[in-house]
């Protein structure tokens, strides 16, 4: 017989001094890290476009190659062992989520599919009884956003939720995906 | 031949609460309005951050002596203890669990906690402990006290621990709260009731347990925590 899940709860709005307060969790880099530095940000408004200061964003991805470092990848042996490949950081006072990453490589799909570079996302807060889940893609990566078999199944209205869009202003190459809970731009969950 | 495994179950959205649930106030302006989309399990959803004992420090399963001052905190001592597990009852081991909860008095080691009770300087409320590998986790803490919140007049948070599990895959995360049983608050709470099942809401409350009771020492009560995403097991496949 089949055990029951545990029913989630929120995260509510006391968490930081556990879960992220220790440094660093939002950068998943290390000088040894291959691939490209880039910085992912946005922001995380409400149904009435109000800023969401006290969410938490958890992000996990694969690395410059697009291998998870984990045994369920047959490719895990090549993986970067200098890359985690996971961060999560606490919105700030603005509603603004930050990580200093990798863009990551081309994910398996199946034998005959792979998946555009994307990161996944998930959102915790006060006032979500449970998370949310969504991806992050890139906009200078339209041909294989083109043939992403998860993105596609996104109604296309939709899709430009979940595409961080490139700016080439600082010193870092940044993507800025924000999310909105609610509204007319409701960033898209998914039910995996 | 691809080698990426299959799991048979998502989340069982009849477990978890709902995104909305007006009754908590919050969730109103919160929740997703437009349907969740399906998506398939890829290897992105299979896998997940690996932890090791690299990640836990001594004592961080020990809330009564991680944040010592100088003295030992106040409060009823107790152990939680449990085993995490999958839908196939299989244990989950290197499992993080990670818990934060109020001090005996009902209030947290946080700046934005305005309520007026007093902190400990002895008790920071925080820990975090990874799985043996029979899923089993242990910590030592301080039973939490009640606290009023600003959800409706007169609303009071049943006394809780806050839960975050990192399972073996990115879709088995689960964030929670434990409960303690025998509680009245626990039907005027519309954080817990947002889950809709009655079942659901009692396995949120951890049972006492005299095994786990150390004698002359602390109470103890069992919490165990079942995650999504069991694998199939070779019966299951979809080739056979």
């Amino acid at each position: 017989m089949k055990l029951k899940q545990t029913p989630s709860q929120t995260v509510g709005p006391f968490f930081h001094y556990a879960l992220t307060d220790t440094p660093g969790q939002n950068i998943l880099v290390t000088d040894e890290t291959q691939g490209d530095r880039i910085l992912l940000k946005g922001q995380v408004t409400d149904g009435e476009g109000e800023v969401i200061p006290d969410a938490m964003i958890e992000i996990w991805q694969a690395d410059t190659n697009g291998i998870y470092n984990h045994p369920e990848d047959p490719n895990q042996a090549e993986a970067d062992t200098n890359f985690a490949g996971f961060g999560r950081v606490p919105t700030d006072s603005n509603g603004i989520y930050t990580f200093k990453t990798v863009k990551p490589g081309i994910v398996a799909y199946d034998d005959e599919k792979q998946q555009a570079p994307h990161v996944n996302v998930r959102i915790f807060a006060r006032g979500m009884l449970i998370h949310a889940y969504t991806r992050l893609y890139f906009s200078d990566e339209e041909e294989a956003n083109a043939d992403d078999p998860i993105l596609n199944l996104v109604p296309e209205e939709r899709r430009h939720t979940l595409i961080a869009l490139r700016e080439d202003k600082g010193d870092l190459v940044t993507y800025c995906m924000n999310i909105s809970m609610q509204g007319d731009n409701e960033t898209a969950f998914f039910e995996p | 031949m691809t080698t990426i495994p299959k799991y048979v179950t998502s989340l069982d959205r009849s477990q978890h609460p709902p995104h909305l649930h007006p009754g908590y106030k919050s969730t109103v302006l919160r929740a997703p309005q437009k349907p969740l989309i399906p998506m398939p399990h890829t290897l992105s959803e299979l896998t997940a951050p690996v932890y090791g004992h690299d990640d836990i420090q001594d004592l961080d399963d020990d809330l009564t002596k991680n944040a010592v001052v100088n003295g030992e905190p106040i409060g009823e001592r107790i152990i939680v203890t449990g085993q995490v597990l999958d839908e196939n009852n299989a244990p989950v081991p290197n499992a993080l669990v990670e818990i934060w909860q109020a001090n005996a008095t009902g209030r947290y080691v946080h700046k934005r906690d305005q309520h007026d009770a007093p902190l400990d300087p002895n008790f920071k409320g925080a820990g975090r402990v990874l799985t043996n590998e029979k899923g089993e986790y242990r910590f030592t803490t301080i039973k939490p006290g009640a606290y009023p919140w600003r959800n409706h007049e007169n609303a009071w948070r049943p006394a809780h621990i806050h839960f975050s599990v990192f399972g073996t895959a990115f879709i088995s995360r689960l964030v929670t709260q434990m409960y303690f049983p025998g509680d009245p608050l626990h039907e005027l709470d519309p954080i817990m009731q947002g889950i809709p099942d009655e079942n659901g809401r009692k396995r949120l409350i951890a049972g006492y347990d005299h095994d786990v009771t150390t004698p002359v020492w602390a109470l103890g009560y069992r919490f165990n925590i079942i995650l999504n995403g069991s694998k199939m097991t070779p019966f299951e496949t979809k080739e056979s």
